[in-house]
């Protein structure tokens, strides 16, 4: 039995302006238009725009929202005010054992402007690959009041604007205040604002290592913004880009990918997550097993390795030392702004320091390669201080 | 290009030149899908191949892809300036594009590949 693919409100954009379509964990999606390094150089120098509709998008509302995603995720929940975003990791399991514990994914969670009756409004933006099982988890552990989970993903799109010129670019296209509040959020806040004559959650948050932001609209207004934010980008340089360029931008800011570097059962603080999981004073899934987590050195850490080859290592290659395994690639790519291969992996702590010489063996060859600091690549700094929390 | 010209069902072509040898080299169709060339691994000269072998890779940002070759025969030469101008496979790839040169264990063999016409019409059927 064929399974139909599911299709974002921009698929027919998409179709129309040349973009390779590909089955994404279950979704029709562009993984490039033209050229991925056309597309990844945009991004790094102008603007690029991402349909990331196919991410998952949860609502959580009620007098218990907060309390409840307070109880359940690895990031403090309570102390959140409207407008604040925060990159958090989703677990299953008992909270009181060292064992059973599984990362389901890896979100962003965000607290949006009370309801009109005063009580919280929560959202979580999650993988695609991930939103089943996590639905079906938060449903699992919802209480018989207070809380009310929908899943907004098929009502909603999502439109990523991110490069040195994006916020600039979206603010051009809101009325007056609306365009101060999108110059005035601080990374990783949120507002709504009318964009393109279309209500929108603008949230300074993104997955390029760029300045930017993350639209969520409804779905019937994606395509009218899309076009509007794509015409009025043209003069600047902007480009739609795929997934193509997506995964070659967030690997060269070395973002972790769920089920590359972040899986199941990995050991977050190894991978350099620690900054999601705040244990003190908190209770959640997983919360005893973090913490041994993160009194124990671990075995095998997430390093940056580069190469001078254009040639790509890819998830699953071995690396080695001296005839010895360190480790395997999670992710690996050539990526233009380095102007060579990058991977990332994880390997032995002892042999993690930048500078050490290492070998991987892509296909039927090693390849030397020299461990580096991550990010691979930084942008300019921003003039604005970030936020903090 | 020469009417002579063949192509492979892996979009690999094949030229015949004076000398007994032949000239490979991939199509435009194959380039073109490929996009955003990063890298490309040719054989050894004098390596013995048969039909269907791998004898390279290229390596686009996304993918690598084997380079099969199209008949047997013993590689006497490769364009060694290639992987460092791999546009060239883009902007020329049935002249300056090409890949090797291989001496034919069997001319006829070349009887067995598409004729031009065959191979545009595969393309044409293919899904973009």
């Amino acid at each position: 039995m064929t399974q139909t693919l599911s299709e974002t409100p921009l698929v027919r954009w998409h179709q129309a302006h040349g973009g390779r379509m590909v089955d994404f964990a279950g979704w029709l999606m562009p993984v490039q238009y033209g050229s991925i390094v056309d597309e990844h150089v945009a991004t790094r120098s102008a603007v690029g725009m991402f349909d990331v509709s196919h991410m998952g998008r949860l609502s959580v509302s009620g007098p218990g929202s907060q309390a409840w995603l307070e109880s359940l995720l690895t990031r403090r929940v309570a102390d959140m005010e409207p407008g604040r975003v925060r990159y958090t990791l989703i677990t299953s399991g008992p909270a009181d054992s060292d064992r059973g514990v599984s990362i389901l994914d890896d979100a962003l969670v965000a607290r949006e402007a009370d309801a009109a009756d005063g009580t919280p409004r929560m959202s979580l933006v999650v993988n695609a690959s991930n939103r089943p099982r996590v639905v079906d988890w938060l449903r699992s552990r919802l209480p018989s009041g207070g809380v009310d989970l929908h899943d907004a993903t098929r009502d909603t799109a999502m439109i990523a604007v991110q490069g040195p010129q994006g916020v600039e670019l979206v603010a051009s296209l809101a009325p007056g205040p609306d365009a101060a509040r999108i110059t005035g959020l601080k990374t990783y806040r949120a507002v709504p604002a009318t964009v393109a004559d279309r209500c929108a959650m603008v949230s300074r948050t993104g997955y390029t290592g760029e300045d930017g932001v993350e639209l969520v609209v409804a779905a019937a207004d994606a395509e009218p913004l899309w076009e509007a934010i794509h015409e009025a980008g043209g003069p600047l340089g902007l480009r739609a880009c795929g997934l193509g360029a997506r995964d070659t931008l967030r690997l060269e800011a070395g973002m972790p990918l769920y089920g590359h570097e972040l899986l199941e059962e990995s050991d977050p603080f190894a991978i350099g997550l620690g900054l999601a999981i705040d244990l003190d004073g908190r209770t959640f899934p997983g919360a005893t097993a973090f913490a041994g987590q993160r009194e124990r050195p671990p075995g095998r850490v997430r390093i940056g390795i580069v190469f001078d080859t254009k040639r790509s290592a890819r998830q699953g290659d071995l690396v080695l030392h001296a005839g010895r395994e360190l480790g395997r690639v999670t992710s690996g790519s050539y990526v233009p702004t380095i102007g060579n291969a990058v991977a990332m992996a994880m390997v032995d702590r002892e042999m993690s320091e930048p500078g050490t010489n290492l070998a991987v063996a892509v296909r039927d060859s090693l390849q030397a390669g020299r461990v580096v600091p991550l990010p691979f690549s930084r942008r300019k700094p921003v003039v604005r201080p970030l936020a903090s929390g | 290009m020469a009417a002579e010209m063949r192509f492979a069902k892996t979009h690999e072509w094949i030229r015949p030149e004076a000398g007994g040898l032949a000239t490979v080299g991939v199509s435009a169709y194959a380039v073109e899908a490929l996009t955003d060339l990063v890298f490309m691994q040719l054989p050894v000269v004098g390596r013995r191949v048969k039909a269907g072998e791998s004898f390279g890779e290229i390596e686009s940002v996304k993918a690598v892809s084997d380079l099969y070759a199209p008949v047997s025969g013993e590689i006497v030469e490769v364009n060694a300036a290639l992987p460092n101008a791999l546009e060239t496979l883009g902007k020329d790839p049935y002249e300056a594009g090409w890949i090797i040169r291989i001496r034919p264990d069997d001319p006829a063999e070349m009887g067995n590949l598409l004729e031009r016409s065959a191979y545009d019409a595969m393309i044409r059927s293919q899904p973009h």
